[in-house]
């Protein structure tokens, strides 16, 4: 369902991905690990079409259309949702406004989701401004709730969030991309799928991995079983992997 | 007091006065407003054209949930109803007529000799409205009041009084605007505001004019102990200049005053605005809050607070948005204490939206064009509650447009 290839970015002219392949299929949880400023954000932000990451050369294939040169609303309606790491302060925005106008037909109930996420009485409250760590993370996925993308790119989901919260965070992520796709109808096979970075990989708890990889200096270095993957980096840290796997690529 | 004589002698040394700030106007270029205006008994019998005219700044003919209206043509009153009996409702001239002691409170707060507008004011005898709501009582409904230009290149004065009596609480809703077809001409307002202790008084003006007219409302408020003045202003579509910096004196104990301003310059516009607040009694609190956006046009937001008294509070915010190349904003915030132990703070921003906060809401799926709007909506809204739902839609209109010429 999304393919990136060879993908080549700078921000302000400095390289910092530097031929990046990696897939992700249909219905399917990809995990991307990976030390600090590897790269992780940056490759989500690319793929969903933010300005100020400059694509030098490669693809991001979407369902078979080359979306790379495709403005950010247009890549949301084909079906691509984030989670960022860092959302800005949205100064008289209301979360309820701003859920209501990306609300469609395709939409999951954001009334239950909000509910069940405990945000309702955030709803007048201005979208991140003063929000805290977890609400962060909840106010998104209410919005990606209204969204309903078929493809989730959440970019550590479970950072800043309490262990009470991250189980409701973890099944709600579960719950959203087990729920009906708008771009697939396979009563066999999930519709939705994710490309989720975690660093400590608690969010793996609620929702099952499929695919992992890692992704070192601005390239991917290792792809594998994303358990074992995450057993080795903790037990080893990123060290090990890249020095064992990158023959294997 | 000063007798009449005096103020005359006063006015006429000013009638070439310049005034401090904002474009200086020669007043000798535009006919005196007429006086003879028709008079009208039901503000639904108007011409289609002028009530769209009136619902656009927010007065509803059909006077629906209104306790009152008021209707100025040009210089001279064209109607003037009262339902709620515990309010009055009538004609400056009228209440001069019908009250002695109204005397003290005209050209008291603002003076005849302050700038050529003042001067020019007086010495028409302006006409304006006179409201007064008496001690204990409370206006249920706004009272509604409308100022209309009618003809070109001629000047409208004004000259308007409120009073809010001890423990009484009134609304008024008060539109500015010109007649279609009217595109130069000058309006100037005088507004002498009273509120007693213990008073409420809550005043939403709204202003819609045209590319060529000149705008110089000269306004101050007097507020008691406890008394609280809430002040909306709201400016969205063109007009050459305004230039306004009304002036709320906080003169006793626990008075409060709260400014709102929200404005948009258009190309051509120059919009000079502020709001004043002297802190004069102890224990005082005030909020001025604007946001404006230039689409082109240029914009002065100021904002003054001098604190008098032990434990003043003051919070001052102007934000301004720069949607244009060509357009300019300056925030210009002074803050002054002259005592210690008060609590002055500014908070002044001027940019252009944030390309972030754009791509946020396009990455939920809405077009540049919805995001922007969604971004200069939220920018604008402070707030302001009891807008009736037809000038909303304009307002919601105006602003789609503004964030569609935005990119
Ligand atoms: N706007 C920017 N300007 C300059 N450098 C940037 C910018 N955004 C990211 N970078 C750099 O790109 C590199 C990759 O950053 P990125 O945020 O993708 O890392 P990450 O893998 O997500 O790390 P973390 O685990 O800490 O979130 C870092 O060196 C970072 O400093
Ligand atoms: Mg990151």
């Amino acid at each position: 369902m999304l393919e990136v290839k060879d993908l080549v970015v700078e921000i302000g002219g400095r390289t910092i991905l530097n031929k990046v392949n990696l897939k992700v299929e249909q219905g399917s949880t990809t995990v991307l690990f990976g030390p600090n400023g590897a790269g992780k954000s940056a490759l989500l932000m690319t793929i969903m079409g933010f300005s100020g990451y400059n694509v030098v050369s490669g693809q991001i294939i979407f369902n078979g259309e080359d979306i790379t040169s495709l403005s950010v609303d247009e890549r949301a309606k084909r079906g691509l949702g984030i989670m960022t790491q860092r959302p800005p302060n949205m100064t008289g925005v209301k979360l309820e406004n701003l859920v209501n106008a990306i609300s469609t037909e395709d939409s999951l109930d954001t009334d239950a989701i909000a509910k069940k996420l405990d945000m309702e009485r955030f709803m007048e409250r201005d979208v991140n401004v003063g929000f805290s760590g977890g609400e962060i993370k909840r106010s998104e996925l209410l919005q990606l709730s209204a969204q309903n993308p078929c493809l989730y790119l959440l970019d550590e989901p479970e950072s800043g969030v309490d262990l009470v919260s991250i189980e409701e965070i973890g099944k709600t992520i579960d719950e959203l991309l087990a729920s009906r796709s708008k771009c697939f109808v396979d009563h066999n096979k999930r519709g939705n799928s994710a490309l989720v970075i975690t660093h400590t990989g608690q969010v793996l708890d609620y929702v099952e991995p499929d695919m992992g990889y890692i992704l070192c200096n601005g390239t991917v270095v290792c792809k594998g079983h994303p358990r074992e993957m995450l057993k080795e980096i903790k037990s080893q840290g990123y060290g090990e992997c890249i020095k064992c796997k990158r023959g294997q690529l | 007091m000063q007798t009449g004589t005096a103020l005359k002698e006063k006015a006429e040394k000013a009638i070439t006065k310049v005034a401090m700030y904002g474009e200086d106007f020669d007043l000798n270029e535009f006919e005196v407003g007429t006086r003879e205006v028709p008079l009208t008994d039901d503000l639904e019998d108007l011409d289609s054209d002028l009530k769209q005219t009136l619902v656009n700044v927010g007065v509803l003919p059909d006077e629906k949930d209104r306790s009152g209206s008021f209707l100025m043509l040009d210089n001279a009153i064209s109607h003037s109803s009262i339902s709620d009996p515990d309010i009055e409702l009538m004609s400056l001239h009228e209440a001069m007529e019908k009250h002695d002691w109204l005397e003290d409170y005209s050209w008291k707060l603002v003076s005849v000799d302050a700038d050529k507008y003042t001067a020019k004011s007086y010495l028409e005898n302006a006409n304006g409205y006179f409201i007064r709501a008496p001690a204990g009582k409370k206006s249920s409904m706004p009272v509604q009041t409308c100022l209309v230009m009618g003809h070109k290149d001629a000047t409208q004065t004004v000259h308007n009084i409120l009073i809010v009596e001890e423990d009484a609480q009134l609304d008024v809703i008060t539109g500015c605007t010109t007649k279609k077809g009217v595109e130069r001409a000058m309006h100037l307002g005088i507004s002498e505001i009273y509120v007693k202790k213990g008073g409420v008084l809550n005043f939403t003006m709204i202003h819609n004019w045209a590319e060529d007219i000149g705008v110089r409302p000269r306004t101050a408020i007097h507020l008691e102990e406890g008394a609280t003045f809430v002040n909306n202003y709201i400016l969205l579509k063109p007009v050459r200049s305004i230039q306004s910096y009304p002036t709320a004196i906080l003169a006793g104990e626990g008075a409060f005053a709260r400014f709102h301003t929200i404005a948009v310059a258009h190309p051509g516009s120059e919009l000079d605005l502020g709001s004043r607040v002297l802190f004069n009694a102890p224990n005082t609190k005030a909020e001025l809050v604007s946001r404006t956006i230039t689409t082109g046009g240029k914009i002065t937001a100021r904002g003054e607070m001098v604190a008098n008294e032990l434990h003043s509070k003051g919070h001052l915010e102007c934000h301004g948005l720069v949607l244009s190349n060509k357009g300019t904003q300056r925030a210009i915030p002074i803050l002054e204490a002259n005592v210690d132990d008060v609590e002055l703070t500014h908070e002044a921003a001027v940019g252009r939206i944030a390309k972030e906060q754009v791509e946020y809401l396009m990455a939920r799926g809405l077009s540049e064009e919805n995001a922007v709007g969604m971004i200069v909506r939220g920018f604008l809204d402070v707030g302001i509650t009891g807008l009736p739902e037809e000038l909303a839609a304009d307002i919601d209109k105006t602003i789609a447009q503004i964030g569609k010429d935005a990119i």
